[in-house]
């Protein structure tokens, strides 16, 4: 494909960084992203890849918009209270850029739903907003091998990594198995600084770049912990487990399963 | 004894990752713990032995989005 003379001055910016370039930015508007999540890190992560230019977004989530997103989920807006969340996002996300295709797809990701939903994209970038989905998306994308770039925050802390299947850690290597359920609290329970997901999100959307353009180095094997009270990053070192239930050596999880039984829906 | 968690080295008297935890007053189930880059089982968190200079990570499961 040639760029239009109006791609030429969109991309501009990118296209005089020697690290992307017109190939590169050919890319983007070449690559496919699913985000899981279109709530507080999900709308920042779309908001950037859709100004950068990835052709193809999907976006799922169940939820319609609540007044009480609005303090942090940037892409919708007060006239979207009751659309659903992926329909606001899909309409704010193209707004920005004609150049990308949102696929919006309004219900959750369930064990019998989620390959099907992943196989046509090229990286998965995480912003749920429960375990079970975590869960659920770290063993698809095991199975699968794709790419999984990872973000999760709470009242002031924030996390990042990225998860090459196989190559580096994935996400139970770290967390084998989901916490009891009630013992860790959601936003909703225990409260969210509304940048904080903006700072989360925007690191998601640069890892999912680089990924992308094959450029810099991934937060591979690496999980990153933002604290936004005293300003602060931490990288925690994360080897792979060799007795990772699903990316270890004797893996237990070779096919899914919903990880719902005793969660309470958040 | 002498530790180096989360990147700083504190003095404490506990022997193991779970006693660790209890004199910091973290909640074991709420958190996956690494020493010495490798990473603890929850089932091992009361024997797994901590020693001088051990350098332990403790991260918070966060699962907010």
């Amino acid at each position: 494909m040639e760029f239009t003379d109006t791609q030429i001055q969109r991309y501009s910016r990118h296209i005089i960084l020697p690290e992307v370039g017109g190939k590169g930015q050919k890319k983007l508007l070449g690559s496919k992203v699913l985000i899981v999540g279109a709530g507080g890190l999900g709308c920042p992560v779309g908001y950037y890849l859709a100004a950068a230019g990835v052709g193809t977004i999907g976006i799922v989530d169940d939820d319609l918009v609540e007044v009480s997103n609005l303090q942090r989920q940037i892409a919708h807006s007060t006239g979207a209270i009751g659309m659903p969340k992926v329909e606001s996002a899909k309409r704010t996300f193209e707004a920005l850029n004609p150049d990308v295709k949102v696929n919006a797809m309004k219900g959750r990701l369930t064990k019998d739903n989620i390959m099907d939903v992943m196989k046509d994209y090229d990286i998965v970038v995480d912003g749920s907003d429960n375990f079970p989905t975590r869960y659920l998306v770290n063993d698809a994308c095991v199975l699968m091998r794709k790419p999984l770039v990872s973000g999760a925050i709470l009242r002031f802390e924030g996390q990042v990594t990225t998860l090459i299947p196989h190559e580096g850690h994935c996400y139970r290597c770290l967390f084998e198995t989901p916490p009891p359920p009630g013992l860790v609290p959601s936003c909703q329970e225990a409260g969210v600084l509304g940048v904080l997901p903006g700072v989360i999100g925007a690191l998601e959307a640069t890892e999912a770049l680089k990924l992308i353009l094959g450029r810099g180095e991934p937060l591979k094997n690496t999980l990153l912990i933002y604290n936004a009270l005293t300003t602060s990053f931490r990288k925690v070192k994360v080897p792979r487990n060799p007795d990772c239930p699903v990316c270890g050596q004797n893996p237990t999880i070779t096919e899914l399963a919903d990880y719902d039984a005793g969660y309470c829906q958040l | 004894m002498r530790l180096k968690v989360n990147g700083e080295l504190i003095e404490c008297s506990a022997g193991t990752v779970a006693a660790l935890l209890e004199e910091l007053g973290v909640s074991a189930p709420a958190v996956a713990v690494e020493v010495n880059l490798a990473i603890v089982k929850k089932k091992d968190f009361g024997t797994f032995a901590l020693k001088e200079d051990d350098q332990v990570e403790i991260v918070n499961f966060v699962g907010g989005g």
